[in-house]
């Protein structure tokens, strides 16, 4: 304590006598100092617009809307420069837009590994999963609207509750009166039949076809690319039995269901997981013509 | 249509960058389709003088009087213009045809995979057949 006290009001003393009379020397140190952070910030500021120089950055035009605030009810287009890095997508740019420069940027995104089938975009004038859309893949600017055919709620968010309704419509779960005998069987599905609808079992949702198709733009009650596809994949199940088939027949075989296609293949293009939904929708008009022709 | 969806002023932006060769293929049959049956109307129209024509009735044409069916064909075949929609409605009807048979293989389930080659395939064809009878049509008509 005694060793302390001492020192403690030798440093003060340090400090009072500089406060009250700086030295010559210490300005000119001062003043060193600052010049040298004032070169430091402009060296930094160099490189870093010599980085922005040599980095490749990508436009990107994005859709915009908010009808709860009152500034962005008029729909516009914002544009974004992003940063390119190799193998990045659609929805990488979007992601860093509103990380980088504005928040408020509203989409539906998940997986980011085309699974989960809530980024459906319209991107550059057609339906893409925009996480599996690669930026080089894409002719610049890069317009990114919501998707055709549906209310947009924000910016690039669409409500998709009818595409839903429609889907749940077709009844798009396994269903079947004839059981196994024991409790524990399985019910095992030929290798064959499995084949059959292997490529409708990988539909993810994400409505791209059905924003696509021209059909459903006008007719509200038709079922859709996506649903059809659904009864389809239960429909030529097998192990539904035959009673359920009928059943499912006569869900899509309505006024709006099948008979709508008008063979646009639209909806098979725009397809992110390549389901040939025109094959299946054409395969169950020609399956409801013989289930309803009989002339023997 | 009543129960169309309602975008509102998002619809004013633009739409339709991408091709789509299906969608060409579904609106130009529509197209081609309705041109048909208006002539289907213009068709049974000229043909319709046949009636008067079998009863003895006659037009002046030409300076001398000739039969009402013939009169009308005759003159309408002199115009230029009929002379060109002819040549249209020639491309309208083969393009109907071709891609008809190709929507009836479609139908079928015949060859999904190429439904975009033989849409182009059956311009092609039409456009070939068309420009193979511009001198049958055009012939004498300038």
């Amino acid at each position: 304590m005694s060793t302390q006290i001492p020192k403690q009001t030798d440093e003060s003393s340090d400090t009072d006598a500089e406060a009250e009379a700086p030295s010559k020397g210490d300005e000119r140190r001062d003043e060193k100092r600052r010049r040298a952070a004032e070169d430091r910030a402009r060296r930094q500021a160099e490189e870093a617009e010599k980085a922005a120089a040599d980095e490749e950055t990508v436009e990107l035009k994005v859709f915009r809307y908010d009808p709860e605030i009152e500034g962005k009810q008029e729909p516009r287009f914002d544009t974004f420069h992003v940063p390119f890095t190799k193998g990045m997508t659609v929805l990488d740019a979007l992601m860093y837009s509103r990380d980088t420069y504005d928040s408020s940027l509203t989409f539906r995104h998940s997986c980011r590994q085309a699974v989960c089938g809530s980024d459906a975009m319209f991107v550059n004038g057609g339906q893409k999963l925009a996480c599996k859309t690669q930026i080089s893949d894409l002719e610049e600017p890069i317009r990114v609207e919501p998707l055709p055919h549906a209310e947009v709620r924000k910016d690039l968010v669409v409500d998709l509750e009818h595409f839903y309704d429609q889907m749940e419509a077709v009844e798009p779960y396994f269903q079947t009166n004839e059981y196994p005998d024991g409790e524990l069987e399985e019910q095992r599905q030929t290798r064959e039949n499995r084949e059959k609808i292997k490529m409708s079992t990988r539909c993810i949702w994400c409505s791209a076809c059905m924003s696509s198709c021209n059909i459903a733009a006008g007719d509200n009650e038709y079922l859709g690319p996506a649903a059809i596809n659904k009864a389809y994949r239960f429909a030529m199940d097998e192990r539904e039995g035959e009673d359920m088939k009928q059943k499912r027949l006569e869900i899509i075989e309505q006024e709006h269901g099948v008979w709508r296609c008008q063979t646009q293949f639209s909806c098979t293009e725009v397809c992110p997981k390549d389901i040939p939904l025109t094959e299946h929708i054409q395969e169950l008009k020609r399956e409801a013509v013989k289930n309803n022709l009989k002339f023997w | 249509m009543s129960q169309s969806y309602n975008r509102g002023l998002i619809e004013d932006f633009s739409r339709w960058r991408e091709f789509e060769a299906g969608m060409w293929a579904w609106i130009f049959h529509k197209f081609t389709g309705w041109v048909l049956i208006g002539y289907l109307f213009t068709h049974i129209a000229v043909l319709s003088t046949a009636i008067p024509a079998a009863d003895g009735a006659t037009m002046m044409f030409q300076g001398s009087q000739t039969d009402v069916f013939t009169g009308t064909i005759v003159s309408l075949e002199g115009l230029l213009l009929v002379r060109i929609l002819e040549v249209g409605l020639l491309a309208v009807a083969v393009f109907h045809m071709l891609n008809g048979t190709r929507l009836l293989l479609v139908d079928l389930g015949v060859g999904l995979e190429a439904q975009d080659k033989s849409f182009y395939a059956s311009l092609i064809l039409t456009g070939a057949i068309t420009v193979a009878s511009v001198p049958t049509f055009i012939a004498g008509a300038f």
